[in-house]
């Protein structure tokens, strides 16, 4: 079918401002976080400059912020571990089991992403006081559960729920048990939508500010916090600010694009169909 | 050996008739199986999630001020909730966040459509899938980086942005005044959550069949018909989640706007989770913070079951 030249113009025009609009703010960052201190601060701001490491030399070379990105690491990576332990389970479970309140469960399960963070906030900050345990990482990893166990047993419900039930009849002809099933025939089966949730979880967690900065003062800060404390006195760091900024967006950059064909899934929780 | 896999399979399925669900009575099939497998993470939630939450409802019934620890936290009854409600700064809390939402809302809406119909649109395809993986980026963006940038793109001496508005003629004190902070973060915000409009969108145009919209356009129907008629009933559910999920979210909305503004000038970008944020954390008052996070948990489940209501019933129908 023949296009009106004009149209497709537009079309094209209109593709290309997408792409400025989406990747300028995140270009802007990158850009400046290889400025040098003047180039910075120029104005006009400056398109055309000479790149230099040194803010990345300089924010590699302090502590605070490479234990800030390791503490963020240890976080993430183990409340996804802890998330699919649990949650794996539990969406075989509502997936492949009939039983009474089994759509009550489910709903619970979802519901509690929809909770604002502040309002755990305030009682666990509270808890860890009471148990010395602010500042740990332990709190971090188990009060980031609240929002990645739903969102494990989501993802995974739906794809256990997609394996065809025979094989279950023949593994049983074969006398295998319940747990056998579920751990050698199913959660391999589970895999890809294991992965796209783990992806999902260490985004969420990873990305996550207002819990890390309240119940973590230096030892478990993570990255997003340092990040956020070197907005404070009158000559702002720019170029450490937005070096750290860099160094956090990558690597969950570089994961969403791994899952962007699953991205309207984990983020409406399926309330889209 | 191929008749025995058969009558095994028979005899399958014949159990399974007798008992619908499948499960036999043999070891590790009892009844109650399922608890074992759903067990650890019910009580990992109940203790991470309910408890807390209950710990919350005591302590908005008591004085609970850190900088005073040495009154103790005596008992107040419903004092703390009788204070909120009749505080102005409260309600006008909740109409910022209000007005944020209808603010950005409709921008997020109409530009996300606009960016699905120019993604769904035939040709160009090379440009139109690199389009398509761009609007992944501000949804991975860390909130609080998005508030970093944003506080660079609108400085008042070298912000980019505040210098090509200022050559269209806008010059704006955007993060010093009332007006132009809450612009600002709205900006963000419409930066950040369009794509995610934009790729639910999307996911409804390409439910439209290819043959009805095909048909529409060689009886030469209007964009606007077309749009009407033929697309519009398959952006509804999607739009109704939107509504739903993004208010939630702005409930929730705090990294972005503690990391750009801190909810100032004054309390001009001071939303829900800023304020309750700065009554525990800044002032210290987490007995009136508490009773403050119930009422917004409420709103929320609220909200919450209308989001069940509309939205999963239609999925588990």
């Amino acid at each position: 079918m023949k296009t009106n030249p004009l149209l497709r113009l537009g079309h094209l025009v209109g593709l290309i401002l997408i792409i400025v609009f989406m990747l300028f703010p995140f270009y802007w960052m990158l850009a400046s976080s290889l400025k040098s201190q003047a180039d910075l601060l120029a104005s006009p701001p400056v398109f055309i400059f000479k790149p230099t490491l040194e803010h990345y030399a300089e924010i590699f070379a302090d502590e605070k912020v490479t234990l800030a990105i390791l503490n963020s690491f240890i976080v993430a990576i183990s409340t996804t571990a802890l998330a699919l332990l649990l949650g794996a389970p539990a969406a075989y479970a509502l997936a492949r089991f009939d039983f009474r309140g089994k759509k009550d469960i489910w709903f619970w399960f979802i519901s509690n992403r929809m909770i604002s963070p502040i309002v755990l906030a305030l009682p666990v900050y509270l808890l860890a006081r009471n148990l010395n345990m602010l500042d740990s990482h332990i709190v971090l990893i188990l009060i980031y559960l609240t929002f990645n166990l739903p969102i494990v047993v989501w993802l995974c419900t739906d794809q256990f729920a997609g394996i065809p039930g025979e094989l279950e009849q023949a593994a049983r002809v074969d006398g295998a048990g319940t747990f056998t099933i579920f751990a050698r025939i199913y959660l391999p089966l589970a895999l890809p939508g294991l992965a796209v949730s783990a992806i999902f979880s260490f985004i969420f967690s990873w990305n996550e500010l207002l819990y890390a900065l309240i119940l973590t003062r230096r030892a478990a800060q993570t990255a997003p916090v340092i990040a956020t404390s070197f907005m404070s006195g009158y000559e702002l760091p720019w170029g450490k600010i937005m070096a750290t900024g860099s160094v956090i967006v990558l690597p969950v950059t570089i994961f969403a694009l791994l899952v962007s064909r699953h991205m309207i899934r984990g983020l409406t929780m399926g309330a889209t169909k | 050996m191929s008749t025995s896999i058969e009558h095994a399979n028979k005899t399958v399925a014949a159990s399974a008739a007798r008992n619908p669900s499948g499960k036999g009575p043999r070891l590790g099939h009892g009844r109650f199986v399922h608890v074992w497998f759903l067990a650890p993470a019910v009580l990992a939630l109940l203790a991470i999630g309910t408890y807390p939450t209950i710990f919350a409802v005591v302590t908005s019934f008591h004085q609970y001020n850190l900088t005073r620890v040495r009154d103790g936290f005596p008992f107040v009854g419903y004092a703390n909730y009788v204070s909120v409600l009749g505080d102005s700064s409260f309600w006008n809390t909740l109409l910022t966040t209000l007005e944020f939402f209808l603010v950005v809302m409709p921008i997020e809406i109409v530009l996300g459509f606009v960016i699905a119909s120019l993604l769904h649109r035939e040709g160009l395809g090379f440009l139109r899938s690199v389009a398509r993986v761009t609007l992944v980026v501000p949804l991975a963006t860390t909130y609080a980086v998005v508030g970093l940038v944003g506080r660079l793109l609108f400085n008042q001496d070298f912000g980019v942005l505040t210098q090509a508005f200022r050559a269209i003629g806008l010059d704006i004190d955007w993060l010093g005044s009332v007006g132009g902070a809450f612009a600002a973060i709205a900006i963000m915000d419409v930066w950040q959550w369009t794509p995610f409009c934009a790729l639910i969108f999307l996911a409804g145009l390409t439910m439209v069949p290819g043959e009805i919209e095909e048909a529409a356009r060689l009886d030469r129907a209007s964009g606007l018909k077309l749009f009407w008629h033929i697309q519009l009933p398959f952006l509804l559910p999607g739009l109704t989640s939107l509504l739903i999920l993004r208010s939630a979210d702005i409930l929730k909305l705090f990294d972005m706007i503690f990391t750009m503004t801190r909810g100032g000038p004054g309390s001009a970008t001071e939303l829900i989770s800023i304020y309750i944020q700065r009554i525990g954390f800044r002032v210290f008052d987490l007995g009136t913070a508490s009773a403050q996070a119930i009422l917004l948990l409420i709103l929320t489940i609220v909200l919450s079951r209308l989001y069940i209501r509309f939205l999963y019933r239609e999925a588990s129908a």
